[in-house]
């Protein structure tokens, strides 16, 4: 079960999770910058839920306590050529969203 | 949690920590360190992990210095690994006024014993591969400045202090400060109130609200800073670039990722941490015209985090007059993370009246009623 692999791009195992929260790490975020868990190439796409799933029971069913990580653009690798802006987009004002 | 301490540092950034690592290790453990969210929640735990001694001020140079050689000691010390790599960095500057500056921050740092030096484009190419000359004017290149992994420096610190005795307690935010006449007696926290008479408010982007809850009034302002990270590559980028043109900097990670972010002129203040699709236009933008093969590297993620303004691009440092024991240890701006070192252990010495330095005087909340203070003008991101 220990050496289950949980984050397949960044080779973290169930072990690893373990250990990480028995060092201290126990909310989604901290165990992700510690292990590197999510921080792959899918950005947790194949891992969060699972490593989420366990951090509940670690916490003796506490789902609350094991919210996902904020979802951050880009929802694929993509280029930065093909993200690149054109020439003027300094000078324009920077567009705010509504809300808070 | 305990219910006393004889100090109470409110925020569990990288200042605040450093300043309650120094303190442990001068044996004053009486300490509670209140950060609001996990370890590395707030600009410490977001930023590009760029440490350099390039400033324009000799003050900062010489400070940067000292902070450079506490870097080198920090893994040993905690036995947290920070990945301090001094790989340089590299400014480019793109028209005379830039080149001009460059020059003569040049002269001063070498005058510090910064041995920073005014290469050409081309001997810039040497050092970074693919970097295309078009445009340059000149660069400076400091190969001893560098980059580190931030979460590490703020665990590192965490629980070296948690080790000797100090409390750090995490998911806890302060509510409010109470005060008998000028004397602080309390800090209250969602999670109960500690009774204490001084209050250190390294609190980052939420100094001034800190700074609210006792009445004194503070000119720091929040900015929203971005930065984007890319797929990892085979290491090949020694330096952080800089291309001053605006105020781009990236470098690649341990991990081979490369990762950095822009300036925005135009972002107003805010408390908003969301992404968005102007930084990561312009990033790209910038960037590819740095080095043009990065057009071909995936972005993979993108996130925002505060720097913590202040009128004069100094941090506000010391005592105020509205309110006893309430000291400041924030307005870091983009630099908080390379300053923390030095910064947390002179202020360790300044509470603990183990030494004196001027800049608990000469940065105080005061001098904006006093005239200006020398403007630190070296700001990237």
């Amino acid at each position: 079960m220990g050496k289950t692999i949980v984050c397949q791009c960044e080779d973290v195992t169930m072990d690893d999770l373990e250990e990480a929260f028995e060092a201290g790490f126990r909310d989604l975020e901290s165990l992700k910058r510690f292990t590197g868990l999510a921080t792959g190439l899918c950005q947790g796409k194949c891992c969060i839920a699972h490593a989420s799933r366990f951090l509940a029971g670690l916490r003796g069913g506490d789902e609350a306590a094991a919210d996902p990580p904020r979802t951050r653009p880009l929802i694929q690798p993509t280029k930065a050529s093909c993200l690149a802006g054109p020439e003027d987009l300094s000078a324009s004002p920077a567009s705010r969203g509504s809300g808070k | 949690m305990r219910d006393r301490a004889d100090l109470v540092i409110i925020g569990g950034g990288v200042i605040g920590l450093s300043l309650a690592y120094h303190l442990a290790r001068l044996g004053f453990t009486d300490v509670v360190v209140l950060e609001q969210g996990y370890l590395c929640f707030g600009a410490s735990g977001r930023n590009g992990g760029g440490v350099r001694q390039q400033w324009s001020t000799e003050e900062n140079i010489q400070l940067m210095k000292e902070s450079v050689r506490m870097y080198r000691r920090l893994s040993a010390e905690t036995g947290y690994n920070v990945w301090f790599r001094q790989g340089g960095y590299l400014f480019l500057a793109r028209d005379e006024q830039a080149a001009k500056g460059l020059e003569a921050n040049v002269k001063l740092q070498n005058r510090c014993g910064v041995p920073t030096r005014l290469i050409s484009a081309a001997e810039a190419q040497r050092i970074v591969p693919g970097l295309a000359p078009e445009g340059i004017q000149v660069c400076a290149f400091n190969p001893t400045d560098g980059v580190l992994f931030p979460f590490p420096v703020v665990w590192g610190m965490a629980r070296a202090a948690s080790q000797l005795g100090t409390s750090v307690e995490t998911f806890t935010r302060v509510t409010a400060i109470e005060t008998h006449g000028r004397q602080i007696v309390k800090v209250v926290t969602d999670r109960g109130a500690i009774a204490t008479n001084r209050v250190v408010n390294a609190a980052g982007a939420w100094s001034f609200q800190i700074g609210k809850m006792l009445g004194v009034d503070l000119p720091n302002k929040p900015f929203r800073h971005e930065i984007l990270i890319c797929e990892p590559l085979k290491p090949f980028l020694d330096p952080m670039v800089s291309d001053l043109s605006d105020g781009t900097y990236f470098s690649q990670t341990m991990r081979g990722e490369i990762c950095g972010g822009i300036s925005d002129p135009a972002e107003p203040s805010s408390m908003d941490t969301r992404s968005s699709l102007r930084f990561l236009e312009r990033m790209c933008r910038s960037m590819v015209r740095v080095i043009p093969a990065l057009g071909n590297v995936r972005v993979m993620r993108q996130w925002a985090g505060f720097y913590d303004e202040t009128p004069d691009g100094q941090p506000i440092l010391g005592r105020v007059d509205e309110v006893d024991g309430f000291i400041q240890l924030h307005g870091f701006g983009g630099h908080g993370m390379m300053l923390a070192p030095i910064v947390g252990k002179l202020a360790a010495e300044w509470i603990l009246r183990k030494g004196e330095h001027p800049i608990f005087q000469r940065y105080d909340l005061g001098r904006f009623k006093r005239g200006a203070v020398q403007k630190e003008t070296f700001s990237i991101g």
